[in-house]
């Protein structure tokens, strides 16, 4: 059974220049024990996504729409539809959240053991003793040294990856069956974020837990992911299995993103192949297909349709859907 | 072998760590960049990467001066501008400039692009042939952006958009030597490709040389004709950009490879990843011996006391007493 089932997700921001609709008809599922991977460059969409499941966008300022059905320990509960004192207890308990900034995202009043302790008190009814074994615990497996007396220190005695290690600990306090990491590595380094990487892999076969990862970075999306959905403008443009979507990508903006990166196991070419242009303005979306400004292929479709339609998610294979009007596969 | 238009000895920057209160005394240094030496030649791209807190962005602003150095030497040119004054200093940064890393805070919100690309010509009091503002409309048109836009402030173009107005303010003054700063890292993917793609052109098209600082392996390969890797202030390795990523001597070369990963599913998943453990040490306090000791799979004893130096093997330079 899925852990999350999301349908039809779309959060919009009223500004004084027009309507900002930042997630645009979003839907997707994560099975349990799966890492579902979210794609796509600043101002796609991906994190407010995320921001809406979590129940972290501000009521008065963005219109969410849609549902999203968590399994958690009392049964299917929609997060879209209860208020948000209803939300927290499954908040940090069934779904929980690490965050890019390992800098900002920790209390630098509180010692880390504080603010571990605080997240298992808040959903068990238990002795602080206990917690405090609980947070002890966590903190060894996400590799701190020495955890017992570690759980004194502050955050600032600590390095941008031992924080975010910090920061996994407290999210999986109380065994969350989700886990939303937001660019979790994009602010470390790379020999950090190798670590990082293969702590989250490891911790999720023990806790059996599902993430969604967030990320722009398409090298860790190859080796983190089971299932990838790509962004653009707000919508899912594109959504396959991992092996599938790099071997197969049919739609020309992922196509476009994978043949951007600079990489290294291939000979340096003279060229890289960029994407002309820049993502479109949120305020004024293009009428047709958010990309066809900026798409090569344009002219494959006759009488103008990339301008003037916006084309639907259709099936590709099994489990693969894009979003663009040109059926046939892109070629390698 | 053409002469080099930039070498550097042993150059270092300490930053004086001073305690508080009113008889303030210096009570350490932060080591930022602790004794290297290299040379770039006219035409050519150095790439300057390490991890941060390696002393890469500190080297780059120490050679133009930015910064004083506190020893080593920087001779540019044939000219040794080590101990040069500003006012020396003023009439030699025609011929050196540089592109900073964040596009959104390089740039004065308040002026027009016309004027931050012009102000180099009114400082230097320069008058290009055919006017300011023609020259600078030819420039902004070569790096991509659009002439009638000469009145326009920061805020209304992209973050890529202001990449390339760094660019051209940079370019102004036909400089024959060019510090990028992390030019593309807090640029998207797709917008990164256009502008590397425009570094490589320009420096094509002007003779340009560049010293390219960046954290990411792959961004550097791609531009670079060689590649110096940089940890707590000091060159670990330099060498060709094909030598250093086919055969990396050094284990930090390696690991920072390895930990790389590739677009590629099935490869990614097959490669073997060197991981180290730990966390780069305070430059304050830097570990002796090789600096590398603390988070090396091969340290040995000689590591922990000798301090390796930068040493010929083929045709790499490699600081290591192991190396592969």
């Amino acid at each position: 059974m899925s852990v999350l089932k999301v349908e039809n997700l779309t959060v919009s921001f009223p500004t004084p220049d027009g309507e900002v609709r930042a997630v645009n008809d979003v839907s997707f599922t994560v099975e349990a024990g799966e890492t579902l991977a979210i794609v796509g460059e600043s101002g796609s969409g991906k994190t407010v996504t995320n921001l809406a499941l979590m129940g972290l966008l501000n009521s008065h300022s963005a219109k969410v729409s849609g549902s999203a059905v968590l399994q958690t320990k009392s049964g299917p509960v929609d997060l879209l539809a209860i208020d948000s004192n209803d939300l927290r207890q499954y908040r940090g308990k069934d779904i929980a959240m690490i965050f890019q900034d390992p800098m900002s995202s920790l209390h630098p009043y509180y010692t880390i053991g504080d603010q571990i302790i605080e997240a298992h008190q808040v959903h068990n009814q238990v002795d602080i003793e206990v917690s405090r074994a609980r947070a002890a615990e966590l903190l060894g497996l996400v590799g701190i040294p020495d955890p017992e007396s570690r759980l004194a220190s502050f955050p600032h005695q600590f390095s941008g990856g031992m924080r975010q290690r910090v920061m996994i600990a407290m999210a999986l306090v109380n065994n969350p069956s989700l886990l939303i990491a937001d660019e979790p590595t994009t602010a470390l380094d790379v020999t950090v974020q190798a670590q990082i990487l293969r702590l989250l892999k490891d911790l999720q076969k023990e806790f059996k837990m599902a993430i969604i990862l967030i990320t722009h970075d398409l090298g860790v999306v190859a080796g983190a992911a089971d299932k990838v959905n790509v962004m653009y403008a707000g919508r899912i443009v594109e959504s396959a299995k991992v092996f599938d979507l790099y071997a197969n990508p049919s739609m020309p903006y992922t196509r476009g993103l994978l043949d951007s990166v600079p990489r290294l196991d291939r000979p340096h070419t003279d060229r890289l192949l960029a994407i002309p242009g820049q993502p479109p303005s949120m305020i004024a979306l293009p009428a047709g297909c958010s990309f066809a400004p900026r798409c090569s292929r344009i002219t494959e479709v006759s009488g103008n349709r990339c301008l003037t339609q916006m084309p639907e998610l259709t099936v590709r294979g099994d489990g693969h859907t894009a979003r663009c009007f040109i059926g046939e596969r892109v070629s390698q | 072998m053409t002469t080099p238009i930039l070498e550097v000895k042993d150059l270092t920057k300490f930053f004086p760590l001073q305690s508080q209160g009113i008889f303030s005394k210096v009570k350490g240094a932060n080591k930022a960049v602790n004794g290297i030496s290299f040379t770039l030649n006219a035409g050519e791209t150095l790439g300057l990467v390490g991890e941060s807190g390696c002393g890469k962005s500190t080297a780059g602003r120490t050679i133009l001066k930015l910064y004083e150095p506190t020893s080593g030497s920087i001779i540019f040119e044939g000219e040794d501008i080590t101990n040069y004054s500003p006012a020396k200093m003023k009439p030699l940064r025609t011929k050196m400039q540089m592109i900073f890393q964040d596009p959104y805070s390089s740039l004065n919100p308040r002026q027009t692009i016309g004027s931050i690309i012009s102000a180099s010509y009114e400082i230097q009091k320069i008058t290009p042939a055919g006017g300011v503002k023609l020259a600078v409309q030819e420039l902004m048109e070569r790096v991509g952006l659009n002439p009638e836009h000469y009145n326009r402030y920061p805020h209304e173009f992209s973050g890529g958009q202001r990449q390339r107005i760094g660019i051209a303010r940079a370019l102004a003054l036909k400089p024959k030597f060019i510090v990028c700063d992390e030019p593309v890292s807090a640029l998207d993917v797709s917008i990164q490709a256009q502008v590397i793609n425009l570094l490589d052109d320009l420096r094509d098209d002007f003779g340009l040389s560049y010293l390219f600082i960046a954290h990411d392996l792959s961004v550097v390969q791609h531009i670079s004709d060689r590649v110096a890797v940089m940890y707590l202030g000091k060159v670990m390795e330099l060498a060709a950009t094909s030598d250093l990523y086919k055969s990396p001597h050094h284990p930090y070369t390696k690991a920072l490879l390895s930990a790389i990963p590739i677009p590629d599913p099935i490869l990614e998943r097959q490669r073997e990843q060197i991981i180290l453990s730990g966390d780069l040490p305070n430059p304050v306090n830097p570990p002796t011996g090789c600096v590398f000791n603390t988070r090396c799979w091969k340290a040995q004893d000689k590591c922990r006391t000798t301090e390796p130096a930068l040493v010929h093997i083929g045709q790499s330079q490699v600081a290591c007493h192991f190396p592969d």
